[in-house]
């Protein structure tokens, strides 16, 4: 089999298997899920900037719920219709992605961690102060009646899932397809050696550039599913937690792999799940999981599984 | 006229690297630059390529001043530079550090992609070793790869910084013979120790000392020069 039949098998082949995993998933593991799915969607948007560009942002979240309260807010102010409001979710993901990363990427290193964090408590306290628009703290649900798409009732559980899993598949297909097509190898190149990939020719800061708004946007886009699937908003999903959720997501399950914010998240949503049945201090067990896992996977399960058994591993 | 440089000239907190060095290169020539350590050759061939911005001075490429540009767009005009410690892509694949600087220029098929980047590899001696990481090559081996990452793109000027540093005998002898197949449609400025290199390859030296142009000329007039004689090559010419 070539490279590219097997990356397609093994990428498709995991779509099929959430497909099939429905009909044999009772309803709460089904919602466990979808949830993993869209919080998925997040990780491979924070990969493309972090696993492929090499570039580590810590204010995440903002991307995030700009594509939360970018659909929010009209469906829930303005009676939006969700399909209109996503596409405005996203438009305004990349708008602010845009504008964040050319003032961010002025800066490189430690004060791009710290840039984007301030940016992402900038949006904090502003989602707090708009209290008004975003009910704060609390944050407000949206009305079930308002949560349908093209007719479907994503209240349903079955369309839930399907429309996390249609969420899922086209950022996991997006991405497959970055990271092997011209623009997404200069990507990597830069994560490699900026250095170098500026003396073949590239401009390197307008590839970062697109990283920025690839990352932004997508992550907006799982913003936007996660208010539009489960129905809530609220300032938590602005916090510094939510930046730092999917960049250990994403070194759990392997930076800089197309599978990896799945498997990452998929793992620690269950690791943490697991340990809260054995002990309230369950993030002391998910803690030390955590550590053992960087001692000796430190490429996370995607990278291990590329280093020692599939090279071809995009 | 390909490129020239005037009194172009790089201070670091006080020290001298360049000074008012005024660089002539003509279209299909091979140019040494050789000078002792320290001398400023990686200083110089650094601002013409872009990495390092001179303190003052000018270059033209071409024609064009290039002075303010980015180094990738002076890549865009048609320059290359292959580094004096090896810069490869460590993580990736032979054949992608060499299509990654083939991509840029030909937006082609696959196919005709992997011809190229083939051919390429066979060109500096590396046929067959497409598919390893590019850290798993010998020291040398990087050497010939970073310079099929500077012809990748059908350079019209290659800098080369000491490419034969690290290479056995034989493949010096083939960079050699690579170098002179490259003349004229690219024009080579070359960083050297090498004497014997230099002086078989070389149309035209320049010779920079302590930052500045100690002398210029075929590698005879060079070689005969006494004050090069005194600061470098000390009267023999295997240094």
């Amino acid at each position: 089999m070539s490279v590219t039949a097997k990356t397609l098998s093994l990428h498709l082949g995991l779509i099929a298997v959430l497909f099939a995993l429905q009909f044999i998933l009772g309803p709460y593991q089904q919602g466990n899920i979808a949830r993993i799915m869209v919080l998925a969607t997040y990780a491979i948007g924070y990969n493309v900037l972090f696993g492929y560009t090499g570039l580590l942002s810590l204010g995440h979240a903002m991307f995030f719920c700009a594509g939360m309260y970018g659909l929010a807010i009209p469906m829930y102010h303005f009676s939006v219709p969700a399909e209109l409001a996503f596409l405005m979710a996203l438009a305004i993901g990349a708008g602010f992605s845009l504008l964040v990363g050319l003032l961010a990427l002025r800066t490189i290193g430690v004060a791009f961690m710290i840039v984007t964090l301030m940016f992402a408590q900038a949006v904090y306290l502003i989602i707090l102060y708009a209290a008004e628009w975003t009910r704060g703290d609390e944050g407000f649900v949206l009305v079930q009646s308002t949560r349908t798409l093209f007719g479907v009732d994503l209240t349903d559980d079955t369309a839930k899932y399907a429309a996390a899993l249609v969420l899922f598949a086209t950022a996991l297909l997006f991405t497959l397809w970055l990271v092997r097509a011209p623009t997404g190898r200069v990507l990597i190149a830069v994560r490699e050696n900026e250095d170098r990939a500026s003396l073949l020719g590239y401009d390197i800061h307008r590839h970062k550039l697109i990283a920025v708004v690839i990352s932004g946007t997508i992550s907006a886009a799982a913003g936007a599913g996660y208010a539009l699937l489960f129905g809530n908003t609220g300032s938590t999903f602005a916090t510094v937690q939510y930046s730092i959720l999917p960049l250990l997501w994403v070194l759990l399950g392997g930076a800089g792999t197309v599978l990896g914010p799945f498997l990452g998240t998929l793992f620690m949503y269950y690791l943490i799940d697991y340990a809260a049945d054995v002990t309230n201090a369950y993030m002391l067990i998910a803690g030390a999981a955590l550590v053992a896992l960087t001692l000796f996977a430190p490429t996370g399960i995607a990278g291990t599984v590329r280093k020692h058994l599939w090279r071809w591993l995009p | 006229m390909l490129l020239q440089t005037h009194g172009l000239s790089r201070y670091f907190a006080g020290i001298t690297a360049n000074e008012d060095v005024d660089f002539d290169l003509q279209k299909g020539e091979i140019r040494a630059l050789i000078g002792p350590n320290g001398a400023g050759k990686t200083t110089f061939t650094s601002m013409v390529i872009g990495r390092l911005a001179p303190s003052k001075g000018s270059i033209i490429f071409e024609g064009q001043d290039i002075t303010h540009l980015p180094a990738h767009e002076r890549v865009r005009l048609g320059m290359a530079y292959t580094f004096q410690i090896t810069s490869v892509f460590a993580n990736l694949s032979v054949f992608e550090n060499v299509a990654l600087a083939a991509r840029r220029k030909m937006r082609a098929k696959d196919a005709t992609l992997t011809a190229h980047v083939t051919e390429l590899l066979e060109k500096v001696g590396l046929a067959g070793r497409g598919e390893d990481l590019a850290s798993d090559l010998s020291y040398g081996h990087q050497r010939l790869l970073e310079i099929a990452m500077g012809l990748a793109s059908a350079p019209k000027l290659l800098i080369l910084d000491e490419p034969t540093q690290g290479l056995a005998e034989a493949e010096i002898a083939a960079f050699k013979s690579l170098v002179r197949s490259l003349v004229p449609e690219t024009t080579v400025l070359l960083i050297e120790h090498n004497m014997s290199v230099v002086m078989e390859l070389a149309d035209t030296i320049t010779v920079l000392n302590a930052g500045q142009t100690l002398a210029f000329g075929t590698p005879s007039e060079v070689q005969a020069n006494a004050a090069v004689q005194s600061a470098y090559l000390g009267g023999s010419e295997d240094a």
